[in-house]
């Protein structure tokens, strides 16, 4: 049981007391506002949410254990429990689970910083950040139990396991319970000891199976999600915005408005400043009213005359058109290896495409909403945010408020993420309207409300060429891309680097290849953007594996072979965007044979069938996918089976990497199929499901394998990774059902 | 005006005009029915309405006046699960979950026509949206919920 890469003390992370008769595993106690219990959200009873616990055992043998990053879909409050439980010695199915509050404290920097862990749920890092500290809170409350029961017995430590919740003296047949030993535990005093970690031989709950530990609350409505809390005296409060990119309310009729009872107020919400970093994205007036309805009802009989701002001209044709033009001219060189010019001009064979990616929303299900309840030395806020920092800093700016602590922020579950509450717009919002009417109040957005003002995924065409001598090696290759970054609002960056949010220059081929040159063109687009699930991944794998299948088809040689020639064998190749420092060429050649294989991939497939296959490595994970369609002679598609390859190193919860990667699969899909924003006149024109047809249950694929390499590389995450290979093994599989080439998103009526 | 809301009949004086969402979630505090659209698109929003799955987001108080309606929150009897909800737990069928409850409540009032749906039948019948797409294993536990009602689980 040892602990070789032991990264943080004990002393820096974790202290320990009795609360209640409980043994509580923590960090140390900053102010956190007021307590929490007047949620309706559901809390275990007589926790101290605000102490942030990572374990708390109680008298009555209940284990509870914080989960410090927020909970969207990804199953972090399951795998996150699973490390501390391995570590701790209980049985899982008796561990409960919490989300921990916000922690945040003055380091000895002066400087704000996290009071326990980072917090944000985002690039698939809960588990990679969290897999060393939360074994060792684990293992701490592990020890101290352990020294409470060899104290009361007068033997020694050594002599004792701990194990399903209980500890032993072998040698004297004496047993006693964790909640037995939980209020001696909490006033050891064990010194400056680092807890031992168990070595991965011996895991028992690492590596297993596990279900979704909130499943039973889900299933029977059990209020979870930040739309279902409340606070006492909440206001509603329902905002009407101003449709066009950066425009403004020219006047506004409230009076209708104010008629409605129920309505107590109507507020203006300023338009951020032009070009500055965004607190709230859109000018709007918010109806504040005593119950939702009346709000809504409100906000429908707002009369607004809106000035239509600077884009009015933009539409999503003018913007693939600007696109289309940068890419004729010169663009930044962002990765310049070997001679690409000369090496295309020796080449025996050359090949270019062009492909096309919409913008495309987050459309989490759960629409966007947040109580903030402003009081004069204080603030609280309950949002469902994947980034409840950036909640606590977004409203520290808006209030102009100097001490950050004073605003506590308490996650809740989220009704779906994938990036878009990265962002905490309406959480300003909410703040703004509860500072200036005087009391809690919670926003709450509507459909249209999310799919107008999201932070979109850039949309932009890349162009690809590549060159292959006559012995058939890939000589040279380039990708050139003209898009509206994600970096939106930041005064503070150069132009030059919105490039880094676009384009991985260490990705497949890169490093591969000899000569190879990658170049972005900056685009002009008033649409809001941010980071959409797998960011620039979705695109950089749709681009580089429908191009390789596109290059294959060319040349007469099998896809699959074309890869792995060009990938070789295992080495350690540079990677220096998110997820490296390390790309390993082998292990993404080993998820593409096993899916492969076990997708049958290379057999014979029948009239109106195709079977494609991509792989892509995203933020430190291997997957490779084959997908098999089947096209009518309408052009209905339909995906008849998705088999997958997974390598992310030792994985914690194998059931929760499946349902990732299943779910990931869909969203690739639903995307693909069907989804792009529209743009008319400066204004988004998605209003709801019906314009921004998400998939259901018909279009998805009815069989989904997926199979998990098993090594001993470190963990990576798995929220993300699921999904950039299944357009392309998408596009590359129609392409062998139909000879159509899909290079535009999405395939809509292209097959028709 | 009077309506029954999981067997408990109660008087509601209200705007007629209001989705019968807003009544379950902001006046009777039934948070596990949930908005999605408005638009009776994603079918977050379902519940029964005298035993028939319906959108309440689209579904005026004036129309719910006089039914019986059922939510998430009545579906087990005491500690029992529905076989549906069983089902979607043995299946671990949620993600972030938020759908969910729409979902059960929908397959619910499915199994009630179609005790044994074949894939063509659920996928005609069955259009609420799953954003996290947990379809694989929702497919899966309609099939496995369908399995327990047969063999009597819940008698």
């Amino acid at each position: 049981m040892n602990a070789p890469d032991m990264k943080l003390s004990r002393r820096s992370l974790l202290s320990y007391s009795a609360i209640a008769g409980a043994l509580v595993i923590t960090t140390p106690l900053v102010s956190c506002g007021r307590p929490q219990e007047e949620a309706v959200v559901s809390k275990p009873k007589g926790e101290p949410v605000s102490a942030g616990p990572f374990v708390a055992i109680r008298p009555d043998e209940s284990v509870v254990i914080g989960f410090p990053n927020p909970e969207m879909g990804q199953g972090v409050d399951t795998a996150l429990a699973m490390l501390v439980a391995e570590e701790l010695g209980v049985d899982f199915e008796r561990v409960e689970v919490q989300q921990m509050p916000l922690g945040l404290m003055i380091g000895d920097d002066g400087n704000i910083t996290w009071k326990n862990l980072p917090q944000g749920s985002g690039g698939s890092t809960s588990i990679t950040g969290n897999w060393e500290p939360l074994r060792q809170a684990g293992a701490l409350a592990r020890m101290l139990l352990v020294e409470a029961a060899a104290r009361q017995w007068e033997v020694s430590a050594d002599e004792l396991t701990a194990e399903n919740g209980v500890v032993t003296h072998a040698a004297s047949q004496r047993s006693a319970s964790f909640g037995e030993l939980a209020k001696l535990a909490g006033d050891v005093e064990l010194g400056d000891v680092e807890p031992d970690l168990i070595s991965k031989e011996n895991f028992r709950i690492i590596g297993t199976p596990q279900k979704m530990k909130n499943a039973r609350a889900i299933v029977t409505g059990t209020p979870l999600y930040g739309i279902d809390a409340e606070i006492p005296g909440m206001l509603h409060a329902v905002v009407a915005r101003c449709p066009y990119f950066d425009g403004t309310a020219r006047s506004v009729d409230e009076s209708a408005a104010r008629a409605i009872g129920g309505v107590r107020d109507v507020i203006k919400i300023d338009r951020p400043d032009l070009g500055a970093p965004y607190d709230v994205q859109a000018e709007g007036y918010a109806v504040v009213a005593d119950s939702l309805w009346a709000a809504i009802k409100g906000r429908d009989a707002l009369k607004i005359q809106w000035d239509t701002g600077a884009f009015s001209g933009e539409s999503s044709a003018s913007f693939k058109a600007h696109c289309e033009d940068l890419l004729k001219g010169k663009g930044q060189i962002v990765r310049n290896d070997g001679d690409f010019d000369t090496a295309m001009d020796a080449a025996d064979k050359t090949y270019e495409a062009n492909y096309w990616q919409p913008y495309v929303s987050h459309a989490p299900l759960e629409p966007q909403n947040a109580i903030v309840d402003v009081r004069a030395d204080t603030v609280h806020i309950i949002a469902p945010t994947q980034m409840p920092s950036g909640a606590n800093r977004i409203v520290a700016g808006v209030l102009e408020i100097e001490d950050r602590l004073s605003i506590s922020v308490e996650p809740t579950r989220l009704g779906g993420g994938f990036g878009r509450r990265l962002s905490n717009d309406y959480v300003a919002e909410a703040a703004l309207i509860s500072k200036s009417v005087g009391a809690p109040v919670k926003v709450q957005w509507t459909r249209d409300d999310d799919l107008r003002h999201d932070f979109f995924r850039p949309s932009g065409m890349h162009q690809l060429r590549a060159g292959f001598d006559a012995e058939g090696n890939l000589t040279g290759w380039t990708q050139r891309l003209a898009s509206a970054s994600k970096y939106y609002r930041r005064p503070n960056m150069p132009e030059t680097e919105y490039w880094k949010a676009e384009l991985y220059p260490d990705n497949f081929p890169g490093n591969l290849v000899d000569n190879y040159r990658v170049e972005y063109f900056s685009a002009k687009s008033g649409a809001p953007r941010g980071s959409w699930r797998a960011p620039a991944h979705t695109a950089n794998a749709f681009v580089v594996e429908s191009f390789l299948d596109e290059i294959a088809e060319l040349r007469g040689e099998d896809p699959l072979a074309l890869r792995l020639r060009i990938l070789g064998e295992d080495r350690e190749l540079p990677y220096e965007q998110h997820g490296g420092p390390i790309f390993n060429p082998g292990r993404l050649a080993g998820v593409l044979k096993l899916a492969a294989e076990k997708g049958g991939y290379g057999e014979k497939m029948p009239e109106g069938q195709g079977r494609g296959i991509a792989c892509h490595f995203t933020f430190g994970g291997y997957v490779a996918q084959v997908v098999d369609v089947a096209v009518d002679e309408q052009g209905g598609l339909r995906v008849l089976k998705v088999v997958g390859a997974i390598d992310i190193g030792q994985v914690v919860n194998p059931n929760g990497v499946e349902a990732q990667h299943e779910g990931g699969i869909n969203d690739g899909l639903s995307t693909a199929l069907r989804l792009a924003i529209d743009i008319e006149g400066g204004r988004v024109t998605n209003e709801n499901f019906d314009s921004y047809d998400l998939m259901k249950i018909a279009d998805a694929p009815p069989i989904i394998e997926s199979h998990i390499v098993q090594n001993d590389y470190p963990p990576a995450g798995m929220g993300e990774m699921g999904l950039p290979p299944l357009a392309p093994a998408l596009a590359n599989a129609i392409f062998q059902a139909t000879g159509k080439r899909i290079r535009d998103l999405p395939i809509g009526d292209q097959l028709a | 005006m009077q309506i029954t809301v999981n067997g408990e009949t109660v008087e509601y004086d209200g705007d007629a005009d209001m989705p019968l969402l807003w009544y379950l979630r902001e006046d009777a505090k039934l948070k596990g029915t949930k908005f999605g659209c408005g638009a009776g698109l994603c079918g977050a929003c379902t519940v029964h309405i005298d035993g028939k799955a319906t959108r309440s987001c689209v579904t005026p108080m004036s129309v719910a006046e006089g039914t019986e309606i059922k939510t998430i929150e009545a579906l087990a009897e005491g500690d029992k699960l529905h076989p549906v909800q069983q089902a979607w737990i043995e299946e671990d069928v949620a993600q972030c979950g938020y759908c969910q409850a729409g979902q059960i409540m929908a397959v619910v009032d499915l199994l009630e026509r179609i005790p044994n749906p074949t894939d063509e039948e659920i996928d005609a019948n069955l259009t609420n949206i799953c954003r996290c797409g947990t379809y694989y294993r929702l497919r899966k536990a309609v099939h496995r919920a369908a399995e327990l009602s047969d063999t009597g689980w819940f008698s």
